[in-house]
């Protein structure tokens, strides 16, 4: 676990010094900035909006399918091209401690990010009376994080794929807009459709967890869902070495 | 502290590792000589625990490759062929992140001096991706030394470098391999010849010889060949050389003789005697080696040909 620990915080710093992570809070913050405006100014005066301190979460929600998988692309594609996984695979290290290493240097910047993200909940409860709802709002940024480790592992998955950072980013993107639009048929009770429902990335997030309803079994689905993709991704490192 | 045994690998179809068999002992420098595409790779990465055999087996300092890799990565410090560096890491920062995860103690300390040990102190603080092809290689021999590591298994360590930056990767192997075993590959056959101590010739995922970098030499060279030239004519020279005693056979070359004995045995002072005595004026008289390099032309060549009747013959 050590090993993990180093890798993770390497990871970490790692972000703070990358353009593209600096290009994607940029988008996820101007994204985010905009529509608040918007609600502040236009929604909330004309009564077309409730104050809500979830106002930004949809948007961001959005913006971060888009983004997350260029926080992850690098990870491991990165590492295969340069050659330096020879290194890490060389080095008294599991290959699931590389992965989870990577995988959580990832989660802790974007929680970063996510915790930059409460300035709008906390400017809106400021300037309403009597405030917002903040437990719907706390379940709202639990069920966020859940959403946000499953679709990290996801990419750190798709990442160990490939040796190409675009290639990488385009199949993160995929595999999640694809666990979106399955949990859109519900159509029919068919086991088929349910099952479609339950598998459906978004649905535990809006059904559930951002309405306020603290479902632990919404919270176990992106946890085995992560658990799945990371276990996924080592199997691939893992692969590598027997090609 | 290295045995590999009846090792094979296969990439698909391709048969990268054909049977090989070898080990090397504390405090020697094997080399490992072979053209691009030999097996050298492969069978560095089997010993690194980086990839596992298709078949055979390979203890390394006491550890099974593939039941024990990890503790085998622990003890192995390992120099891939292309040089494995984080451009946005300083040299220092990268030998801290990977000595962290080799668990060094006393960690600061130990990576000032290994950067010393490898003439990089001056460029500490220098991202790697602003090193020059030579630097790099070196920070490369850094991170495998890092930790102490009894084995000590290098890919191509002086590819890429100016003739100064050889001689001074060259004398650095040679001396952390005084107390430890070292495993390096080359396709230059003079630099076996004076790092190594014993030459394994690979050659097509087989292993063609197995020796000294001498013993090599004398094995082809059969007896040793001695040049003479004085001032008399060839003719008169072969004469009076070919009736002495011990010389098997004369032969006459560009500007004086070959003289060959018997193996083994060094007629050099009788040649030059014999001479002195018939007062013949001595201009020169040297043993003509037969380089390394004849030798391994003549191995892998030897083994193409057989392939080549083989495939014939079918």
């Amino acid at each position: 676990m050590r090993s993990t620990a180093i890798i993770a915080a390497r990871e970490f710093r790692r972000y703070f010094i990358s353009p593209i992570a600096y290009a994607g809070a940029a988008i996820i913050f101007l994204a985010l900035s905009g529509v608040f405006v918007l609600n502040i100014g236009f929604g909330l005066p004309t009564g077309q909006m409730s104050p809500d301190g979830r106002m930004v979460l949809q948007p961001l929600v959005f913006v971060l399918i888009l983004v997350t998988p260029a926080f992850t692309m690098r990870l491991l594609a990165e590492e295969q091209r340069a050659g330096t996984l020879e290194l890490l695979l060389t080095a008294p290290v599991r290959d699931w401690e590389v992965v989870i290493g990577k995988w959580l240097g990832s989660l802790g910047f974007l929680l970063v990010i996510l915790a930059g993200t409460f300035i709008y909940p906390i400017v809106i409860n400021q300037f309403t009376i009597p405030g917002i709802d903040q437990g719907t709002l706390l379940s709202a940024y639990i069920g966020l994080v859940g959403l946000i480790a499953a679709m990290l592992a996801i990419g750190v998955f798709a990442s160990s794929l490939f040796a190409s950072q675009a290639a990488a980013y385009v199949a993160g993107v995929g595999i999640i807009l694809g666990l979106w639009i399955i949990g859109g048929i519900r159509a029919g009770s068919s086991a088929l459709s349910q099952a479609a429902a339950y598998f459906g990335i978004l649905n535990h997030y809006y059904d559930n967890l951002y309405q306020g309803v603290l479902d632990l079994g919404d919270l176990v689905f992106y946890l085995s869902l992560t658990a799945l993709s990371l276990f996924l991704a080592s199997q691939v490192v893992e692969s590598r070495r027997w090609r | 502290m290295i045995q590999a045994k009846n090792l094979s690998k296969y990439y698909g179809n391709f048969q990268a590792l054909n049977q090989i068999s070898f080990q090397a002992q504390k405090g020697e420098i094997l080399g490992f000589l072979g053209p691009n595409g030999a097996g050298k790779t492969t069978t560095m990465r089997i010993l690194t625990g980086y990839m596992p055999p298709s078949s055979g087996s390979a203890v390394v300092a006491g550890f099974d490759v593939i039941e024990d890799s990890i503790e085998v990565r622990r003890r192995v410090g390992y120099l891939p062929e292309t040089v494995p560096l984080y451009p946005e890491m300083s040299a220092t920062e990268y030998l801290t992140f990977m000595g962290s995860l080799r668990r060094v103690p006393d960690l600061e300390n130990r990576v000032a001096d290994v950067l010393s040990e490898v003439g990089l102190h001056d460029r500490a603080d220098s991202y790697t991706g602003n090193l020059s092809k030579g630097l790099r290689q070196r920070l490369g021999l850094a991170q495998a030394l890092l930790h102490h590591p009894e084995v000590l298994i290098l890919d191509e360590p002086t590819i890429g470098l100016d003739p100064a930056q050889i001689i001074e990767v060259r004398d650095l192997i040679r001396k952390v391999g005084s107390d430890r075993t070292v495993m390096l590959s080359t396709h230059i056959l003079s630099e076996a010849q004076q790092i190594c101590d014993r030459v394994l010739i690979i050659n097509q995922g087989k292993i063609l010889a197995d020796d000294t970098p001498n013993n090599l030499q004398a094995q082809m060279a059969g007896a040793e060949r001695i040049f003479v030239r004085t001032t008399t004519d060839e003719k008169t020279l072969a004469k009076l050389l070919g009736e002495l005693p011990g010389v098997e056979e004369v032969v006459r070359v560009a500007g004086g003789v070959e003289v060959s004995g018997p193996p083994g045995k060094d007629i050099r002072p009788q040649l030059a005697r014999a001479i002195v005595e018939a007062e013949l004026d001595l201009l020169e008289l040297r043993a003509s080696k037969v380089s390394l390099e004849s030798v391994f032309l003549q191995l892998t060549q030897e083994e193409n040909d057989r392939d080549a009747s083989e495939e014939a013959s079918e």
